[in-house]
């Protein structure tokens, strides 16, 4: 263990901090539809013409190859300069593109990497199902080979930026007669192929993030099917993994910013008798102490884990605990949020930013990309060793 | 001793859901969300029909005169229902003024507001967390009042504002008065608009009540907020327990799997002994007024945190429908962070309840 940073860790830091200041974006971050498309792959083109795109991608495949290391300290610098979330690029840079890099033809990685790295396509995930989420693999939108094309029927749901997407990775089910994991099919869907249709979905929160997408004999070449035939369900684990690993530093990061906001808001916001902070309530300030000991913890463990996968090459089942404990924290931070915040939590505005927002979306972390209850039959199965209930 | 609702009370809890749900289904409910309405003016005229404008005023003023624990059973059962509209503000501006107001303000007002045919609303809080009557600042001169008041429900639909003033005294002013403005704001919760009120040298009308009044209209704000938490949690998980018994997930509904089961236990098991606290509260303000200030901090800090976790596991166990805009959920989980803000945060009346019982 060492856990200093060396000289050139220190000189990069500089680096990252002055390209990050002069350029991350000031202006906010649209909610919704085209305007959000258009800010997310504006601010994606700028890192890339500045040597910054897929900090977490080999270099063989364009990517900056950065070291553990360098993507820590990226990440730390980026969330201090308050530069915006990732967005509708989230799922090219941290699953479409890392599954290609893992599992794709060569072709598929010419086509596709650049365009993701350069901001030029906006990629979705195309895997839940209305009958089918925490049981993924019960999936049924149908696959059918006829020629050199996949003809696909069915309907997909909660797809995220599917209105403003261009690829989508689609799960289909190509072999009904087969046990349910061992039909599926990873196959990459143009979202402007003829058959494909979309209609938003509202979140409680107001903004119209994810959607229904609809299959009426969408012919889609064989071509596109990443991994083989019948065989996507590894291909897409080793997506949901990735997405349970590494991508997940830098939202740890953004929610251990959150706690020192949070911490502030504390210090300046009013609460009960005159004059009194919100953080001389002894009973906030404690609830404060410990959720900022345990973001530590879970960042600590984090690094541990990016430590060893580094080692090993593939993230490990811990994925599941890192993310079912991200999910409790981001609920914590937002239940204390609500605490201090107290009647200004009244005055929300949908179409408003800020804490009242991010507690309405605080249920994203806890549901989106496998649920937390799901997490936790994986740490039982898979890190525990125990029997498997479902 | 019988510590259980009357059979009128029961009736009366089964008629007000019925009502609602009738009148304000979940549909409707969405059309509210979806518009920019403020005030279902039809419903108001229609549940004042049922008597629920004047249940608190004495018959005299025409009202029916009934318990703070009556109106409580409602307000159990609009939260039960998700219940749009101004009831809480009017039903406190109608105590206020049954408890301090001058014989000449009685007659001037209640049976006007008892009918339904005025809606009053009142205007506590101020800048900050600032809702008790010992934090409001305003001043009166010459039967005057300036200054702004913040999360008044209904304001441009409200035709009788009951302000709080400094030393915990009540005045009443009228919305079409000189000097007055209103703010609409959108609010989390759009069953319950929630506004501003701006006074400039506004005419207004001082209650007679010292500011004993304000606190017991505190109380019962506080107790009301609770009943309405009450409703609302013990929906939420009926709500749970129904999507979970008819959502198929593995072969088989998710109310075989213990990981579902348990959590709606849990949340079940902190909800419904919780009623009785609501119950005993009620019960207090109406016959043993000097235990209410407590019970009633209590009954509020307790209740409304319990709905807001029960909402929360409601909306968790849904999963992505849960989520969304157009599924019903939100507008429980909405008015969980209504319950829980309105008034004051859980925080603030545990500490209360702590001073108040001597620690
Ligand atoms: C904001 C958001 C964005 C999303 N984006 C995408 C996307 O881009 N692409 C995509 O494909 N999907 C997306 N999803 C879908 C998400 O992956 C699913 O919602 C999730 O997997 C749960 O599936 P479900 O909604 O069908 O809930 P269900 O599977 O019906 O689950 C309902 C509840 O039951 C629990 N449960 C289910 N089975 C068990 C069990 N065996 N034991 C214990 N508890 C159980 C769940 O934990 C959950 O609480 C998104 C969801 C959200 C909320």
């Amino acid at each position: 263990m060492n856990l200093d940073f060396t000289v050139d860790e220190q000189r990069f830091r500089e680096e990252v901090r002055d390209w990050l200041q002069d350029n991350a974006p000031r202006d906010p971050q649209p909610l919704e539809g085209a305007e959000k498309r258009a800010y997310d792959v504006a601010w994606q083109r700028k890192q890339f013409d500045a040597g910054w795109a897929g900090i977490n991608w080999p270099k063989a495949f364009g990517g900056c190859g950065m070291s553990t290391t360098q993507q820590l300290i990226w990440h730390e610098e980026y969330a201090k300069a308050n530069a915006p979330d990732v967005g509708s690029c989230f799922v090219g840079l941290n699953h479409g593109g890392p599954t290609l890099i893992a599992r794709g033809s060569e072709a598929h990685q010419a086509f596709h990497l650049p365009k993701i790295l350069r901001g030029e396509t906006i990629w979705c995930q195309g895997f839940s199902e209305p009958s089918s989420g925490s049981d993924l693999a019960s999936l049924r939108t149908r696959g059918v080979l006829d020629g050199d094309h996949l003809v696909v029927n069915g309907q997909k749901i909660w797809t995220s930026y599917a209105h403003v997407a261009d690829y989508q990775e689609l799960l289909v089910r190509t072999d009904p007669d087969v046990k349910k994991h061992k039909g599926i099919t990873w196959i990459i869907c143009d979202m402007s192929l003829p058959g494909v249709e979309v209609r938003p979905i509202r979140t409680m929160s107001g903004e119209r993030h994810f959607c229904e997408v609809f299959y009426d004999d969408v012919r889609i070449p064989l071509d596109n099917v990443v991994g083989e035939i019948n065989g996507g369900w590894s291909v897409a684990m080793s997506t949901l993994s990735f997405e349970r690993g590494t991508a997940f530093m830098s939202r740890q990061i953004a929610l251990a910013r959150k706690v020192e906001e949070l911490i502030e808001l504390a210090r300046k916001t009013p609460k009960g008798a005159m004059g009194r902070m919100a953080i001389d309530d002894d009973e906030i300030a404690r609830k404060l102490a410990r959720l900022r000991a345990n973001v530590a913890a879970l960042q600590a463990m984090t690094y541990a884990a990016i430590s060893r996968n580094e080692r090993t090459g593939m993230p490990g089942p811990e994925g599941s605990m890192i993310k079912l404990s991200f999910a409790d924290l981001s609920q914590d931070l937002q239940r204390i949020a609500a605490e201090i915040l107290g009647p200004s939590m009244l005055e929300y505005e949908y179409g408003d930013t800020g804490w009242t927002h991010d507690y309405l979306r605080s249920y994203l972390a806890s549901i989106g990309g496998g649920t937390s209850e799901i997490q936790k039959e994986i740490i039982a199965d898979r890190v525990l060793g125990m029997p498997k209930g479902r | 001793m019988d510590f259980d609702l009357s059979e009128e009370q029961n009736m009366l809890q089964d008629t007000v859901r019925r009502f609602f749900e009738t009148e304000a289904p979940t549909t409707r409910l969405l059309e509210i969300y979806d518009g920019d309405e403020l005030l279902d003016r039809e419903l108001w005229n229609r549940s004042a029909e049922l008597g629920l404008a004047g249940l608190l005023v004495e018959e005299q003023y025409g009202g029916v005169g009934l318990e703070l624990l009556d109106l409580a059973v409602v307000a159990d059962a609009m939260g039960y229902t998700a219940a749009p509209g101004p009831l809480l503000g009017h039903a406190l501006t109608t105590l206020a003024l049954t408890l301090g107001g001058s014989e000449e303000q009685k007659t001037q007002w209640l049976p006007k507001l008892a009918s339904g045919e005025l809606i009053g609303s009142v205007a506590f809080a101020e800048q900050g967390d600032a809702w008790q009557p010992d934090q409001w600042t305003l001043t009166v001169s010459e039967n005057r009042v300036s200054g702004t008041k913040k999360n008044v429900l209904f304001p441009s639909d409200a035709d009788l504002f009951l302000v709080g003033i400094e030393g915990g005294r009540m005045a009443l002013v009228e919305r079409s008065a000189e000097g007055v403005s209103t703010q609409e704001w959108d609010g989390v919760d759009r069953t319950r608009r929630i506004g501003g009120l701006s006074l400039d040298r506004a005419p207004c009308e001082l209650l007679t009540g010292d500011s004993s009044i304000a606190e017991r209209v505190r109380d019962a704000a506080l107790i009301l907020l609770a009943a309405d938490a009450y409703g609302g949690a013990h929906k939420s998980v009926e709500l749970t327990v129904d999507y979970t018994s008819q959502r198929v997930q593995f072969g088989r509904t998710l109310s075989h799997f213990q990981g579902v089961k348990h959590q709606i236990a849990d949340a079940a098991a902190e909800v419904e002994p919780a009623r009785a606290l609501v119950w005993y509260a009620a019960y207090a303000f109406d016959h043993r007024p000097e235990e209410a200030p407590r019970l009633a901090a209590i009954a509020k800090a307790h209740l409304t945190e319990r709905y807001v976790d029960a909402s929360r596991t409601m909306v968790m166990l849904h999963g992505g429908i849960g989520y969304t805009w157009e599924f019903h959920c939100q507008f429980w989980l909405k008015r969980a962070m209504f319950d829980r803000s309105y008034f004051g945060s859980p925080s603030v009346h545990r500490e209360r309840a702590a001073v108040l019982a001597g620690w």
